[in-house]
């Protein structure tokens, strides 16, 4: 299973705070692929975090079980 | 004794508020020096301190007034822009009737009051690639009180360019994020977002409480107070973002990714962004750019004539009648005879929102010379 966490305008278009999904195993550019395509994110800025940790590369990110993922566009208001 | 000292100071202040300025100040920060981990070794620190705020809107009002009462010895404010009546909702150091005033001017009225002994500096400028460097170098922490993305980047910028550390707030709806990007060589904003082609709304466009910005300046106020005190752990290397409903908060970790910029090429990235004006073999480059659109500002009666696709021919002197023909969202390069008029046919542009207008240099001239010696194709 692998969790997704949705922050700012990205929870507005999932319509969720978070989501799970029953892979165990899925590269992270996958599941980016599906989750921008069912809820229309590629006009959308935003950083990918694995286990609380910024990925500068998400090309070679291999997800496993029980991995969280979050999706933090940028924020600007002020 | 101890306690009977300090009652016999408290007394003596509601006496004599012209005891000597020593005392006052012993007295004045007296709940926070009491503590062990500040002193007067710390108090010390904070008046030596020097903190610069970029925007005293929603996040800039919150933190100022905290680091004001606490005695950092010299805070800049930097903002342009004036207080409006949608701002009171948040912005909560404006009063009612300074609406129309400089934010800036207000804000360091509202500090001196609070706290007379420390210096404050209003600059009434947009911060820009112009003034940020000269500006940060006198300031050793830099506060971003902003609300778009594309000065954000520029803070960190020139936070890499002069080696400050870079406090940053951002709020989106219910929830924020805050970090201390560039302390200590450690990760920058560019490690977190490297991407500056984003848009997001700011506060105007997506809606916010006024808590939600004062709670995020609060975070970014602790900070601050903790890098010029030394305690603590600044929060430098992670993001943390914070969920104002349920009161969640999740810290994430950044890693550094992106190497320190010199001012050469602080100077390189921003030289063309804010100019007004564009050489005219750059101009050229573009003839074929169905979303470029050459104006020509000159009289009808004026040569060369240059036959480009995408012109019209505008004079300058009618310029603003014929204004509503124009798109604010088309780039125009606007030339007259040597790129003189031009400038001012910009700066009109610009004014009315036509923001991606640059003016020509050399004018026709240069631009008849380009064509003819490098055959640009103009059809």
């Amino acid at each position: 299973m692998i969790a997704v966490k949705y922050f700012g305008a990205i929870a507005e278009k999932t319509n969720s705070k978070s989501e799970e999904f029953l892979f165990s195993e899925l590269s992270l550019s996958q599941l980016i692929d599906s989750l921008e395509k069912k809820y229309q994110l590629s006009s959308m800025t935003f950083s990918i975090a694995v286990n609380k940790t910024i990925i500068t590369n998400a090309e070679n990110c291999m997800l496993k079980n029980n991995d969280e993922v979050a999706l933090l566009p940028p924020f600007a208001g002020g | 004794m101890k306690l009977l000292y300090y009652r016999h100071l408290q007394e003596a202040s509601f006496l004599n508020y012209d005891l000597n300025p020593k005392i006052m100040e012993i007295i004045r920060y007296n709940r926070q020096m009491i503590l062990p981990e500040i002193g007067a070794m710390g108090q010390q620190k904070l008046q030596d301190a020097k903190v610069l705020i970029i925007g005293v809107g929603g996040l800039g009002v919150a933190v100022l007034p905290y680091l004001t009462a606490a005695g950092v010895g010299e805070i800049g404010i930097v903002d342009d822009d004036t207080i409006e009546l949608t701002n009171l909702q948040r912005q909560v150091i404006y009063k009612n009737n300074s609406i129309g005033k400089s934010k800036a001017l207000e804000a360091k009225e509202m500090a001196l009051a609070l706290n007379p002994l420390i210096k404050i500096n209003a600059i009434t400028e947009k911060l820009n690639s112009k003034n940020v460097i000269s500006l940060f170098e006198k300031y050793d922490i830099i506060v971003d009180g902003t609300d778009n993305l594309k000065t954000k980047c520029l803070i960190n910028d020139a936070c890499s360019v002069t080696n400050k550390p870079f406090v940053y707030g951002s709020v989106y709806k219910f929830e924020g994020q805050v970090s201390v990007f560039n302390y200590k060589n450690g990760p920058t904003y560019s490690c977190l977002f490297p991407e500056e082609s984003i848009t997001v709304g700011n506060c105007n466009e997506a809606g916010v409480l006024g808590v939600s910005v004062g709670i995020i300046g609060m975070f970014q106020a602790n900070e601050v107070l903790k890098m010029i005190l030394g305690i603590g752990e600044v929060l430098s290397g992670k993001l943390l973002v914070y969920n104002f409903l349920n009161n969640e908060q999740h810290k994430f970790d950044i890693l550094k990714s992106d190497s320190t910029i010199h001012k050469a090429s602080f100077d390189y990235k921003y030289s063309e962004v804010e100019s007004i004006e564009i050489e005219a073999s750059k101009a050229l480059k573009q003839i074929n750019n169905p979303e470029v659109v050459f104006i020509d500002i000159r009289n009808e009666d004026e040569y060369p004539k240059l036959k480009i696709k995408n012109s019209i021919q505008i004079p300058l002197n009618q310029l603003e009648f014929e204004l509503h023909k124009l798109n604010t969202e088309t780039t125009f390069f606007v030339f007259c005879q040597s790129g003189v008029r031009s400038k001012n046919a910009v700066e009109i542009l610009i004014n009315n929102n036509y923001n991606n207008a640059k003016s020509v240099v050399g004018g026709a001239n240069a631009i008849e010379k380009m064509i003819n010696n490098e055959s640009v194709s103009v059809f």
